[in-house]
């Protein structure tokens, strides 16, 4: 069974989509991380669609860069949210009043 | 028996990104096997020595560009061009001043510690690969290295609540622009069949392109995600929020160093990868100049708080740089470098003199806490005065010529009516800094509120250079307006 190149394309438009509306609507700073972290996979299938149809070791590796970079962002990310949650209780982004934009 | 081939490595090149890193390693692992906390003067010296270090460095790579012309490295990742040098000496500057601003903080607060050092360089070696890399995963891996240093660096103060909620609130929308920024390299390379930037624009120089919706919408998204780092309007939220809620001289390190970095990089995709595209960014990049410059301005108008109110003004300085963006030739980066050249050290000496009208608690931010200033502390109000008046561009002061130089860079590439519509934002600008200067040397109205702020030596070294530099390069632009010249024929296509 063969499978289209598009339908790799489009699912990883439609997480990157997903992720993206997530951060917009969503008000939990947890959720809105996982939602990051699903934007960056959805861009990391896309590497890997396009260096598997160009036969191109270049955008394999580039995963790896993005895998590490997640997870770097995720150690920093959490560490905001217990410095922010020791404070309030609370990891709504709703309950950030002190600033106001 | 097999052997592996490693790209070879010229080590000049990436000299300046080792001595940020490694002296943030070497701090870090000297912290923790001290047995007490780091003196604060050997954290600092640390990072002005390393900065003397980097701007050596620079000068060396400078004097090898005449010789040898540009040349890139690590499998043409990583590039040595005058662009590259300039930014990263201007780095090096900025990072030097505003460690000194930092120190005289942590003093103040007693929140010693080499914290802000160490964060301060590893973000610095981040910033400079933004200025060097030639290949967009080199650019991504730059901005994360230079924005998970400054997320932290946001969060510093732990006494106050608005800094840890800046700082959630930059990562939120900061990790939401990598993402972004990262699917139109992932597009980009779809398109073109590469994620470097001389092959990118290789290919569109020698292909007609099957799937130019791949092209444009990967386009578009690095334009998105750079516009979030560099706070264009529409996407500028975060910075008026992140610049009150960060330390003040934190404040001062990231509107310094993020826009050379972000800048830099932005040009390099932009002329040097998608130089051929030159039509279809053109207009985006219009539009976003626009919004950039009169939004950033007009918002400015109301705030009653000094460093919301330098955030807008950043924002509108953010669309004047990016009009030599738009103008995409020589003379546009030519000025683009020009105004990032002066604007970084006048906007971390502003920030400076910021930090110690804060007073203990970094809390004293209101205009009106200005006022009577220049009466008070002559040379501080009129440092201040200088530096506002460099913001605003007045004649004999950097700042003119930088805006001037721009502008005429954008009339040039045939963009009067932007030229215009940016000078009408900076008329409007300068009713605000202004208005400032004004209460500067306005009577005191309460004698209870004048207090007398102390001036510690470094920052006042900090103070007096912006200031020094700022009227210098104003009267006498020459010398920076050739280097800046020299530095783009360099310019690797």
């Amino acid at each position: 069974m063969t499978i289209p190149v598009s339908w790799f394309l489009v699912l990883a438009a439609v997480l990157f989509g997903v992720g993206a509306f997530g951060v917009l609507t969503r008000r939990s700073a947890l959720i809105m991380f996982m939602c990051i972290e699903l934007m960056l996979n959805a861009v990391n299938l896309t590497f890997v669609t396009f260096a598997r149809t160009m036969s191109d070791i270049g955008g394999q590796t580039t995963v790896f860069f993005i895998m590490v970079v997640a997870a770097a962002e995720v150690t920093v990310g959490l560490g905001i949210v217990v410095a922010v949650f020791r404070r309030r209780s609370s990891t709504s982004v709703d309950e950030l009043s002190e600033l106001q934009g | 028996m097999n052997t592996v081939t490693i790209p070879s490595i010229h080590y000049l090149t990436i000299l300046p990104v080792l001595l940020y890193f490694g002296a943030a390693l070497v701090l870090l692992i000297t912290s923790a096997l001290w047995r007490r906390t780091v003196p604060m003067l050997f954290s600092t010296s640390v990072t002005v020595l390393t900065s003397v270090a980097v701007l050596v460095t620079t000068y060396f790579q400078w004097r090898g560009l005449d010789h040898a012309g540009a040349s890139t490295t690590v499998a043409h990742a990583v590039v040595l061009d005058g662009f590259s040098v300039v930014a990263s000496a201007v780095i090096a500057v900025s990072v030097g001043l505003a460690a000194l601003v930092a120190h005289d903080w942590a003093v103040r607060e007693n929140v010693r510690g080499p914290e802000y050092q160490i964060l301060a360089m590893a973000a610095s070696a981040g910033a400079l690969l933004m200025t060097q890399a030639n290949d967009l995963i080199v650019i991504f891996l730059g901005l994360e290295i230079l924005s998970l240093g400054l997320y932290v660096l946001v969060a510093l103060d732990r006494r106050k609540t608005e800094s840890a909620e800046a700082s959630l609130k930059y990562f939120v929308l900061g990790g939401f622009a990598s993402a972004i920024f990262i699917y139109g390299a992932a597009l980009l390379y779809g398109a073109t069949g590469s994620t470097n930037l001389s092959t990118i624009s290789y290919f569109l120089g020698s292909n007609v392109v099957l799937r130019p919706g791949l092209l444009v919408a990967g386009g578009a998204l690095l334009l998105i995600g750079f516009a979030f780092k560099v706070a264009a309007v529409p996407f500028h939220m975060w910075s008026p929020d992140v610049y009150e809620g960060a330390p003040t001289p934190v404040t001062g390190f990231m509107a310094s160093i993020v826009k050379v970095g972000a800048f830099a990089a932005l040009v390099r995709v932009l002329i040097s990868g998608l130089g051929t595209q030159l039509d279809t960014w053109r207009p985006i990049l219009w539009v976003l100049v626009v919004l950039t410059t009169v939004v950033g301005a007009a918002l400015a108008l109301p705030q009653r708080n000094a460093k919301r109110l330098l955030a807008y003004s950043s924002i509108n300085h953010a669309g004047f740089i990016l009009i030599g963006v738009w103008a995409g030739t020589a003379r546009g980066s030519a000025a683009l470098l020009f105004y990032l050249m002066t604007y970084a050290p006048t906007v971390v000496a502003t920030f400076a003199v910021l930090t110690v009208m804060g007073g203990l608690g970094d809390e004293r931010h209101s205009l009106e806490s200005y006022r009577g200033l220049a009466r008070r502390q002559p040379w501080l109000g009129a440092a201040l005065a200088v530096l506002l008046l460099s913001q605003l561009g007045a004649p004999l002061t950097a700042g003119f010529y930088a805006k001037y130089s721009v502008l005429a860079a954008a009339v040039d590439a045939g963009g009067s009516l932007l030229a215009l519509i940016a000078l009408l934002s900076a008329a409007i600008a300068a009713s605000f800094y202004l208005r400032w200067t004004v209460v500067l040397y306005a009577e005191p109205d309460d004698e209870l509120d004048a207090v007398r702020v102390v001036v510690p030596r470094a920052t006042a070294i900090v103070i007096g250079a912006g200031v020094v530099l700022t009227l210098l390069f104003g009267v006498w632009p020459g010398p920076l307006v050739t280097l800046a010249q020299h530095a783009t024929v360099y310019f690797l296509p």
